[in-house]
């Protein structure tokens, strides 16, 4: 066992995905919630680079896809924080219980 | 043909003065609705005689015969090839007079109401009414095929019932308009599913096919309807006497009678124009229209008859115990036209057979100037009195002369005597109905002494009789407006006699010679001045002779003047009968199950719903879970299942 | 096993280590540190792979841009040191047993399905290519995506700016 194989880096991607996705579930903290969504795209970030590197040595896509994700987030991470400033505005509060009017 | 095209604008023009008057009437131009409404029908009219004396003088004629042309003709509904719907003028001799007679009838109708309408707060709906009536009226005789009489017929239906309703503020009058509304709707089914009987065997709306189809007896479309039966009668017959329902709705014909006399509760000169002189003689034009057909039938042609001399004894009779004037002219309105019919149904086709059918129309035309006369004179008197009851009228003589007279030149003509226009027309169908069937010949002598006797009965206890105090007379006798048209109806009643219809209107369009004979007259005029002499004895002065006879009459009298309760039937049976029989049980399935079924879906989806709304919690992080579910289940669904 | 593969080893459990961390430590400003960690733990893992350029614009947007947010948010929405309120109980039972299936569901497909590796090509991405590559107009070019990027960035300003704004109650403008 010298070389890191696919699966394994695959395994840990995987892993943070779903670790992401817990906290999306259980996280009533808006702010909490947009951490999750980071970890979940950076595990879809190492997903390209590693497929890139193993799969496609000689193409750079997986590369690509990589930074335009970074500048996605980056600006999905903006939008979400003036969400959430503009909830606490209305709301005192940032929690996701609390913002339910939409039921029914 | 285009030189005919002209006649289309005899319907239009009022036509445009309904649209014009309906539309703008009331706002804009009410102080001239009712010169518009003149105007637009004097055209009318006058096209129609310029129309009258070209086709009986000029192109009419073919061979000795009156042809039937066809002056337009528009296919409106192209169904398939061979099967439409057109909308086309047809130019027969019955369809001339009656042009003649719609139009002339509703100019002075229109010309009378300036004076007896003056002062209503909806004037120009009046006349955007009369104008609706007229044009629908012309539309109808003028029709070329059956489907086309139908539409007007109805439309005739509703500017009757807007007419007879249109004083709405009275309970009565809604009442009443509903009930001719009710009636003659109930007959026209009758109608509509006569001429879809009709149609279906000889596959035309055309009246010209449709005649020549069913009067040829060797045509596969007679020898099909002939031998359809349905419960024993042959489908001709049905499709014939359905049709012959529709039109003794609109006649008011016994026992759909009913709603005439309440549609007196409509302005007097709407009852001169639609409920005696036009619109009730609508189902004698239709049977007239259809002749050639009935003629082949005796079942329907026996019906026909009965159901004309029946009506025509029965309302005679009640006719001389009612105390509202305008009631009095109803039922002599009907008995008139029961006259008519049985005059069509006594008579055969063509020739010297066909008097009956020319007596008929010779009536129908005599009848509409005399009898609007007669309901024009009584609106005079109602305008001037203020009352429609014989008991608060009488003496009126000398204060109405001009009245008077015409009334009294009206009662000549309808009793009979000669040399008025009634006289020649009752004549030749005393004439038919002697030569055909002594029986309906002895109603019809005695239906002739009775009208007599009642038209004299109202005459001497509008203008004789007792004294009543007129109380105030702003207005004299009557407006230069209303007296002109009485003057030019009486001019007309005494005239008409000497029109030779029995040349121009015959059943297969043939002239025929007139058939004045003395020795056969003597009994008819004999008959009338007998009634007129009896009226005369009992009415002439006030004295107790009347209220002897009917005391002596007892129950008699109380019937008739009841009307023979058909109108109390005619309520047990849709109060007691329908209502209990059919229309509870309906509105209990109504309540119960319809409703029930319908109940029970929508509690269902209520109860299911308040279940499942749980589900949609507002709360994100339960969407994202649903979310996630989803897609993992799609994931299994497309990896595992669909490979 | 080389160092290498230990280093591999170590990264990914400091990496899941954090993760698992920032998604349930109580206390929210613990939680964005440990959120730092598995970013600065991913950029390593990148390094690690031998793309050093996405290391690097890891750490600079991630590390220094992303995260310097969130902590600015949390500073103006939270009294720190407090605790956040506790998951509830049975989303938590839910959750978990759903994304343990998901896990196992996934990895198992990863597992099977036996990815070819194209025999240990040197993979190594110099930063001009990169540029070059990215503002090509030639097949295999991006720059209609990093224009697309841009016009979204540009977007995405102006909306922070839009959502954010504090909208003044109307005032009257009375009519003298």
């Amino acid at each position: 066992m010298n070389e890191i194989s696919i699966t394994q880096i695959l395994f840990v991607s995987t892993a943070l995905f779903f670790i992401g996705m817990y906290g999306l579930f259980t996280r009533r903290n808006m702010i909490t919630m947009l951490m999750a969504i980071e970890l979940i795209l950076n595990s879809v970030n190492i997903n390209f680079v590693a497929f890139n590197k193993y799969l496609y040595p000689d193409k750079l896509d997986g590369v690509f896809f990589a930074i335009f994700v970074i500048t996605i987030a980056a600006a999905e991470a903006a939008l979400a924080i003036a969400i959430i400033i503009n909830l606490y505005r209305s709301h005192q509060s940032i929690d996701v219980e609390d913002a339910n009017e939409l039921k029914y | 043909m285009s030189h005919y095209s002209y006649i289309v604008f005899i319907p239009l023009f009022p036509l445009f003065s309904f649209l014009i008057l309906g539309l703008f009437g009331r706002k804009y131009i009410k102080i001239y609705s009712g010169t518009i409404g003149v105007v637009s029908l004097l055209i009318s009219a006058l096209l129609s005689v310029y129309t009258a004396y070209q086709y009986f003088f000029i192109f009419g004629k073919a061979n000795g015969v009156f042809q039937h042309i066809i002056a337009v003709k528009y296919v409106w509904l192209q169904f398939s090839p061979g099967v439409s719907i057109d909308m086309g003028i047809l130019l027969d001799p019955i369809s001339v007079m009656m042009i003649v007679i719609v139009s002339f009838i509703s100019l002075m109708v229109h010309i009378f109401s300036l004076g007896y309408m003056r002062g209503e707060e909806r004037f120009a709906t009046y006349y955007a009414f009369l104008s609706l009536f007229t044009f629908s009226m012309l539309g109808l005789v003028l029709s070329s095929n059956i489907f086309q009489i139908y539409m007007f017929w109805e439309l005739v239906g509703i500017s009757s019932f807007l007419l007879i309703g249109y004083f709405f503020e009275s309970p009565s009058a809604v009442a009443a308009s509903k009930k001719a509304f009710i009636v003659t709707r109930f007959a026209d089914l009758g109608f509509l599913i006569g001429i879809l009987i009709l149609a279906f065997y000889s596959r035309t709306l055309d009246f010209g096919s449709l005649i020549e189809k069913f009067t040829s007896v060797q045509s596969p479309e007679f020898i099909q309807i002939t031998s359809a039966t349905f419960l024993g009668v042959s489908m001709l017959t049905w499709g014939l006497v359905l049709v012959f329902i529709g039109g003794a709705g609109k006649s008011a014909m016994f026992p759909l009678h009913i709603w005439l006399p309440d549609a007196m509760e409509g302005p007097t000169p709407v009852s001169a124009l639609i409920h005696a002189a036009t619109m009730v003689v609508a189902g004698v034009f239709l049977v007239a229209r259809l002749f050639p057909v009935f003629s082949i039938d005796l079942t329907a042609l026996q019906i026909v008859a009965w159901v004309g001399s029946f009506s025509a004894l029965f309302a005679a009779v009640i006719a001389c115990t009612q105390t509202d004037i305008k009631r009095v002219l109803a039922f002599s309105t009907i008995s008139q036209i029961g006259f008519m019919m049985f005059s069509l149904g006594v008579s055969k086709y063509g020739g010297e057979n066909g008097l009956g059918f020319t007596g008929s129309m010779f009536h129908l035309f005599t009848h509409a100037f005399f009898k609007s006369l007669l309901f024009l004179g009584a609106g005079a008197v109602i305008h001037f009195a203020h009352s429609n009851e014989i008991k608060d009228l009488g003496g009126l003589r000398k204060l109405m002369p001009v009245t008077h007279i015409c009334f009294l030149i009206a009662c000549l003509a309808i009793s009979g005597i000669p040399p008025f226009s009634g006289f020649f027309s009752k004549e030749d169908i005393l004439l038919a109905a002697f030569h055909s069937n002594k029986l309906i010949y002895g109603i019809a002598l005695l239906t002739s002494a009775l009208t007599a006797f009642y038209m004299f009965r109202l005459y001497y206890s509008i203008f004789w009789n007792k004294k009543i105090s007129i109380h105030e007379t702003p207005h004299g006798e009557a407006t230069v407006s209303m007296k002109l048209p009485l003057i030019i109806l009486s001019a007309c009643t005494v005239l008409a006699g000497f029109a030779p219809i029995s040349s121009w209107v015959t059943s297969d369009g043939a002239p025929l010679k007139s058939h004045l004979d003395i020795s056969f007259s003597a009994l008819p005029v004999l008959m009338g001045a007998t009634g007129i002499f009896l009226a005369t004895y009992l009415y002439k002065t006030q004295n107790s002779r009347p209220q002897t006879i009917a005391s002596v009459l007892g129950s008699l009298y109380r019937g008739t003047y009841k009307k023979f309760y058909i109108d109390e039937v005619y309520l047990f049976i849709t109060k007691k009968i329908i209502f209990n029989g059919i229309g509870r049980p309906a509105a209990w399935i109504d309540k119960n199950i319809v409703d029930g079924f319908m109940n029970l879906l929508a509690n269902t989806t209520a109860k299911i719903s308040a279940l499942i709304k749980g589900i949609q919690s507002g709360k994100v992080q339960n969407y994202t879970l649903y979310f996630f579910g989803g897609i993992v289940g799609l994931a299994l669904l497309f990896i595992y299942v669909f490979k | 096993m080389n160092a290498s593969v230990i280093i591999f080893y170590i990264l990914s459990a400091f990496i899941l280590a954090s993760a698992l961390l920032a998604v349930v430590s109580g206390k929210i400003f613990r939680s964005a540190i440990f959120l730092l960690f598995t970013l600065i733990g991913t950029a390593a893992l990148f390094f690690w792979m031998g793309v050093e350029f996405i290391a690097a614009v890891q750490i600079i947007i991630y590390v220094g841009g992303i995260v310097v947010l969130i902590i600015f948010s949390i500073f103006l929405t939270q009294k720190s040191g407090d605790e956040m309120p506790k998951p509830l109980r049975n989303r938590s039972l839910f959750s978990v047993l759903a994304l343990i299936f998901g896990f196992t569901f996934t990895y198992r497909l990863i597992y099977e399905y036996g990815f070819v590796q194209t025999a240990h090509k040197s993979f190594n991405v110099k930063v001009s290519e990169i540029g070059a590559q990215m503002l090509s107009t030639k097949e295999h070019g991006f720059v209609l995506p990093f224009e697309v990027v841009s016009i979204l960035l540009l977007a995405s300003m102006i909306g922070c700016i839009v959502i954010a704004m504090k909208i003044k109650s109307p005032e009257r403008t009375d009519i003298q």
